[in-house]
């Protein structure tokens, strides 16, 4: 097991490598450089000369690159363009506030996802399945943004509530903190929870039929015994590899839902970062985002194993 | 109620929509099986064996269900008779895995993956009596010895994937006899062995059956198994009782056309047969059964009453009943 984790989290360093050159090279790519971006249309060539010159970036790409690759290898992303500010810090900062939105979420949508998905399975083709099947249907395809907007219209007009939008931190004021997440985690939420519901009812059902469900009964098992026992143990491997896959892009920044909710996360920052053409920021977050992703996946793995007796990484 | 378990008049339904009448995938079974008795029954797979057996346990689920006029008695431990057609299903739980258990065709999946064999073994006592954990595991490893297994306290922690075929049959048979029950139907329980593997567990049954006293419903197409285990023996064809005779009358008597054939189907070494036998035709599928004897359209001997009436299933010795009206016929023809 350690040496199986040691394995993979050197298989992290080529796959970052290659992240890092290929992000690096698609910010060069795009059209508009940071100085244009920063002096808007009036910019002449000479200014954006300056600027140039004054962020290192007249120096040939590859010296640009192993100065930024050789700084982050020491723990230094750099500083903002456009604001100055270290981005380490600022990233970690803001990982705090998706990861909060993420895990949030991630417990919502099993609340909604997990009982309901099996009840699916168990009454099969029953009035129950077909309402679940369409909810779940809805979950996946309404996107989150035409979900938000709804939801704030509905609240404010009808309930003439409007949520906050000053963010608060978690450990400055937990309940102001809480109304503030609450609605963005619901809406992200709710959109994890139809494709994890489909995913669950499949699973479970095809569990069912297997030969020791039957054996469990003929032993004398409850229903309560048979399903949450020994048919959702069994299923669980394909819902935990999907809450997985979620829960990594969830926490590189649910850019849509903190844009809408100006919540002050990674994917804004990201965002505002390809915006403002602000090189390092968004080198940082996507290399920070991608770090996050692959670990995310391993403890996946790792799950497997404590899961299913039969997957073993000694 | 003298025997174990009275079967009278079962069907079974196969749902087909809510426009159509059900089709009966078992029709007229009545069948009865004493104390301590191993009981065969034989047939082609889709015949209805399994099925029939799956009721015993309350295990038919949708679209099957028992049909109407249906009657299974089962006289319970503690003296009493129950319905099984007609229990609660709180009540059925508590027959299921303690007075009734049942052996599985497949081992490789009949237990859970999950889940270590002591842990599938305890649960099965779990369920039923309340044992604490030191008394369940000293049961769970006493019974391992006595299915056979060797280094039983290591198999206990072992998983499902971690034991061969035979091996796992064996735990099915612990799981199932665990708890000492009344009834235990077989269900093709060698089928999916090796041939050596299937005759250690055949002895192994027929060693616990003597020393449990518990009686067996032996589920099989293989006339060997029955030959070597059991007493009684009802053949199954098309979702009908065609014959039943103890298992010598059976074997040297066969009396049912049906019965004869997959007598002359066996295949044996010493034989002097140049090409394998077969009843040609094949098993006519439920809902297409003929008006008459269902097995009409196969039978060399095949009348026109027989394909207008349904033969009625007769006493045609003591204890031999057989459904065929060319019985008495045939044998004359025949001499």
């Amino acid at each position: 097991m350690k040496n199986y984790i040691i394995r993979r989290l050197l298989q992290l360093i080529p796959v970052l490598l290659g992240i890092s050159i290929a992000i690096f090279a698609v910010l060069r790519l795009i059209p508009g450089g940071f100085a244009s971006g920063m002096l808007g249309i009036d910019a002449t060539p000479e200014l954006i000369e300056q600027v140039n010159a004054r962020y290192g970036l007249d120096q040939p790409a590859i010296t640009q690159y192993f100065n930024w690759i050789g700084g982050v290898l020491r723990g230094d992303f750099g500083q903002s363009f456009r604001s100055g500010a270290e981005i380490l810090p600022e990233i970690l900062t803001r990982f705090q506030v998706t990861a909060e939105l993420t895990i949030l979420a991630a417990i919502i949508s099993w609340v909604i996802a997990l009982p309901l998905g099996i009840l699916a399975a168990v009454k099969r083709n029953k009035l129950v399945d077909r309402v679940v099947r369409v909810v779940a249907l809805l979950g996946v395809s309404v996107p989150g943004f035409a979900l938000s907007i709804l939801i704030i219209l509905v609240l404010s007009l009808a309930f003439n509530y409007y949520p906050p939008l000053n963010y608060v931190g978690l450990f400055e004021d937990p309940l102001r903190n809480l109304e503030i997440m609450f609605l963005p985690a619901l809406i992200l939420g709710t959109s994890m929870a139809g494709s994890v519901m489909r995913m669950t009812r499949s699973s479970v059902l095809e569990v069912l039929r297997q030969d020791f469900i039957k054996t469990v009964r003929a032993k004398g098992a409850s229903e309560r015994v048979a399903i949450f026992k020994h048919a959702l143990r069994n299923a669980l491997i394909p819902i935990v590899t999907l809450i997985g896959l979620q829960m990594g892009s969830l926490l590189g920044g649910a850019v849509v839902v903190e844009q809408i909710f100006s919540l002050p996360g990674l994917g804004q920052m990201t965002l505002t970062g390809i915006n403002n053409r602000d090189y390092p920021v968004v080198q940082g977050c996507v290399l920070f985002i991608a770090f996050i992703y692959v670990l995310v996946n391993l403890v996946v793995d790792l799950l497997y194993a404590y899961i299913d007796p039969r997957i073993s990484y000694d | 109620m003298e025997h174990l378990l009275e079967m009278r008049n079962l069907s079974i339904d196969l749902f087909r929509g809510k426009k159509q009448p059900p089709v009966k995938l078992v029709e007229g079974i009545d069948l009865n099986i004493d104390k301590k008795q191993t009981f065969g029954v034989v047939g082609e797979s889709g015949c209805g064996k399994s099925i029939t057996c799956s009721t015993l346990m309350g295990l038919l689920s949708f679209p099957l269900s028992v049909g109407k006029g249906s009657s299974i008695r089962f006289q319970r431990a503690d003296g009493s008779e129950v319905e099984l057609t007609n229990v609660s299903k709180a009540e059925m739980r508590r027959i299921r895995g303690k007075e009734i258990s049942m052996i599985f065709q497949e081992p490789m999946t009949a237990l859970d993956p999950m889940y270590t064999i002591e842990e599938q073994i305890q649960e099965t006592l779990r369920f039923h009596t309340d044992m604490n954990r030191a008394q369940m595991h000293a049961a769970a490893l006493e019974m391992l010895q006595k299915v056979k297994i060797p280094r039983a306290e290591e198999v206990l922690k072992d998983y499902p994937h971690h034991l061969s075929g035979g091996m796992l049959q064996r735990v099915m048979i612990a799981i199932a006899l665990i708890n000492n029950p009344r009834l235990l139907i077989a269900d093709e329980p060698t089928t999916a062995l090796d041939v050596t593997i299937q005759a250690q567990i055949l002895d192994l049954m027929n060693d616990l059956r003597e020393s449990y006293d518990t009686s067996v419903i032996m589920i099989t197409h293989d006339l060997g198994v029955i030959a070597e285990t059991c007493e009684q023996v009802a053949v199954f064809y098309a979702g009908q009782v065609i014959e039943q005779a103890s298992v010598e009358a059976i074997f040297h008597e066969a009396a049912h056309p049906y019965t004869s054939g997959l007598l002359k189907s066996v295949t044996s070494l010493g034989g002097a047969q140049k090409e394998l036998y077969a009843i040609r035709g094949t098993v006519p599928t439920a809902g297409n059964f003929s008006a008459g004897c269902r097995f009409a359209d196969r039978c060399e001997y095949c009348e026109e009453r027989c394909r207008a009436q349904v033969p009625p299933l007769v006493e045609i010795a003591p204890g031999h009943l057989c459904r065929c009206f060319l019985h008495p016929a045939r044998k004359e023809g025949e001499a």
